[in-house]
């Protein structure tokens, strides 16, 4: 790798328990700005651990102890000073299953918005221009422009897996991390999601969790291997797939086990 | 050498074969499963009219032999003679202020001690002892209520005998329950929602406020709205702690009872009538229980309505 490469995440030494249960392992990763970084490795490997390592969100699943740094964008996330809602609001996360929120389009995009600027009653045109543009980043304007006043809840599951997305960009997200964003999703939902995906690369960076070889292929720019709770490769996707280092990965890209 | 890989292809398993024809036509034991399942389902359906049946016996029962004294009057008339005529404005009025008051302190408490049990608190031994401590509660018999009541608020708490003491001990006998079926209002909104808020940065407070509250609240409403027939029902722990046999209240005056005074209620009313004082006509205890009785169905019948309401509204 070059010198001149910017990370936008960097680990060292990060280990993470679950009450005695060790689901991470010295990780050490870092991971290049602006590109799709594609997370794979066989169910139970620590995966969407990592992933939700870098908004801290697992500390709300309970018994969680981390040790090690995260540094995202040069500051480390662990540290005393770092406040929580500021965090995940510029390091966003997308879940396997669409999770709208039950109220209607236009209010779930500036439920952030709302979430961190409660004083401030913004105009309604400005609102609107919020909306459309989140939306059209998206490409669901053109679909949505007259229904949203609808309740999220109720559209196509693509859409709504678009809409989860939408919902993060007002808020200026740095990071996006996708937890398999794709699962839920038919042939069709899982092409407009990954056309997406590098649309938006470059503006932020992506991380993917994903099960899916192909997919891995077909965005990531970079690949992480991850097997038992610890990196067993982290290199260019090309690299990976073509000519990996170790054994374990091209057993598991060679769909040996996992 | 391997010897078990020979496939034995007469293995005394394998199914007979039937002729084509008679592959869907019923056998022996097919009919035999069919009965079965009939008279599984008569039985279960016999034991559900079986419930219906004593209430609309009740109900009819109660109405034919109230009816004649069933009348405006009867509402607002204070008993008189001896408890032997008149009407239930005193007990009537005393069982909307101890029903009020007790939910106006244990629906508060409940609720906001449920959101933090379900939505803040993590597992850990102490919310375990918590939980156990919601469980038991609920079992306790209301006449054990009764006694706490009696010695906490009476005399511990020197409220005396008054309408204050009984609804605080109605709101004790309440609070589990309401703590219970808020938690599980709470526990049936999905945690996707409340990990979709987490994820923008959302406090715990903004997404019990913007997401759990509103997409729970039917069901803690219900939950709270059925315990008011039962502070209204119960006897035991408004008997030691201020109900009193008798207490005479100006006729239409809403405001007749003070917090520290005795009062009448009607399910005590109704006790006494039919056990203490002879020689009452047969309509004044039933036009008695038919009101009590009427309250109770009311009030569910608002909390049923209010659920369904509130639920058209919501969908996810």
């Amino acid at each position: 790798m070059s010198a001149d490469k910017r990370y936008s995440i960097e680990t060292s030494q990060l280990n993470l328990w679950y009450a005695d249960f060790q689901a991470l392992i010295n990780v050490s990763v870092k991971i290049v700005d602006g590109l799709i970084t594609g997370l794979i490795g066989p169910s139970g490997c620590g995966k969407t651990t990592l992933l939700r390592c870098f908004n801290r969100v697992n500390e709300r699943y309970g018994n969680v102890t981390t040790i090690g740094e995260v540094q995202i964008l040069g500051k480390n996330i662990y540290d005393s000073d770092v406040s929580l809602p500021e965090l995940r609001k510029n390091v966003g996360m997308v879940f396997q299953r669409p999770n709208p929120l039950p109220i209607s389009v236009y209010e779930n995009i500036i439920f952030g918005l709302r979430i961190h600027s409660e004083q401030r009653r913004r105009k309604k045109s400005q609102t609107d221009e919020i909306v459309e543009a989140a939306l059209r980043e998206v490409f669901l304007w053109d679909d949505l422009k007259d229904q949203l006043k609808v309740k999220a809840t109720t559209l196509q599951l693509e859409q709504q897996q678009k809409l989860c997305i939408a919902r993060l960009l007002p808020l200026k997200p740095r990071v996006i991390l996708m937890d398999e964003p794709c699962s839920t999703l038919d042939a069709k939902g899982t092409r407009a999601v990954e056309e997406l995906m590098l649309e938006l690369a470059g503006h932020y960076t992506i991380l993917i969790v994903t099960h899916n070889m192909a997919q891995a292929r077909r965005v990531s720019d970079e690949c992480i291997f991850m097997l038992l709770g610890e990196i067993v490769e982290h290199t260019r996707t090309e690299d990976l797939f073509l000519m990996p280092k170790s054994t374990k990965t091209a057993d598991y890209i060679e769909g040996r086990y996992g | 050498m391997p010897t078990d890989t020979v496939p034995s292809s007469t293995s005394p398993d394998s199914p007979e074969i039937i002729e084509p024809k008679l592959m869907f036509t019923a056998t022996e034991q097919s009919r035999k499963k069919q009965l079965t399942e009939n008279i599984a389902r008569c039985i279960f359906f016999v034991m559900t009219l079986l419930m219906i049946l004593p209430l609309v016996l009740i109900v009819v029962y109660l109405f034919v032999k109230a009816a004649p004294i069933l009348s405006p009057e009867f509402f607002f008339m204070n008993p008189e003679k001896g408890m032997r005529a008149g009407g239930i404005w005193a007990p009537l009025l005393g069982t909307i202020y101890i029903v009020i008051i007790s939910l106006l302190v244990s629906a508060p408490v409940g609720v906001l001690a449920a959101v933090y049990l379900n939505e803040y608190a993590r597992e850990s031994w102490f919310t375990r002892i918590i939980n156990l401590a919601v469980v038991n509660l609920a079992g306790v018999p209301s006449i054990v209520h009764a006694l706490f009541g009696v010695g906490a608020f009476v005399y511990f708490a020197r409220m005396g005998r008054s309408v204050l003491a009984a609804s605080l001990t109605l709101a004790i006998m309440t609070l589990p329950v309401i703590i219970a079926s808020t938690k599980e209002a709470l526990g049936a909104v999905p945690m996707a929602f409340r990990e979709a808020c987490w994820n923008t940065g959302a406090t715990r407070w903004q997404t019990i406020r913007g997401i759990v509250l509103p997409n729970s609240i039917s069901g803690i409403l219900t939950g709270v709205i059925l315990q008011v027939s039962r502070a209204a029902g119960e006897t035991a722990p408004i008997m030691f702690t201020g109900a009193v046999f008798f207490k005479a209240i100006s006729e239409g005056d809403v405001l007749a009872y003070g917090l520290f005074d005795r009062f009448m209620a009607l399910s005590m009313h109704l006790y006494q009538l039919s056990t203490q004082v002879p020689g009452v006509p047969d309509a004044l205890e039933y036009g008695t229980a038919i009101v009590l009785l009427g309250t109770v169905l009311m009030v569910n019948a608002l909390a049923i309505v209010l659920r369904v309401y509130l639920r058209s509204r919501k969908r996810w």
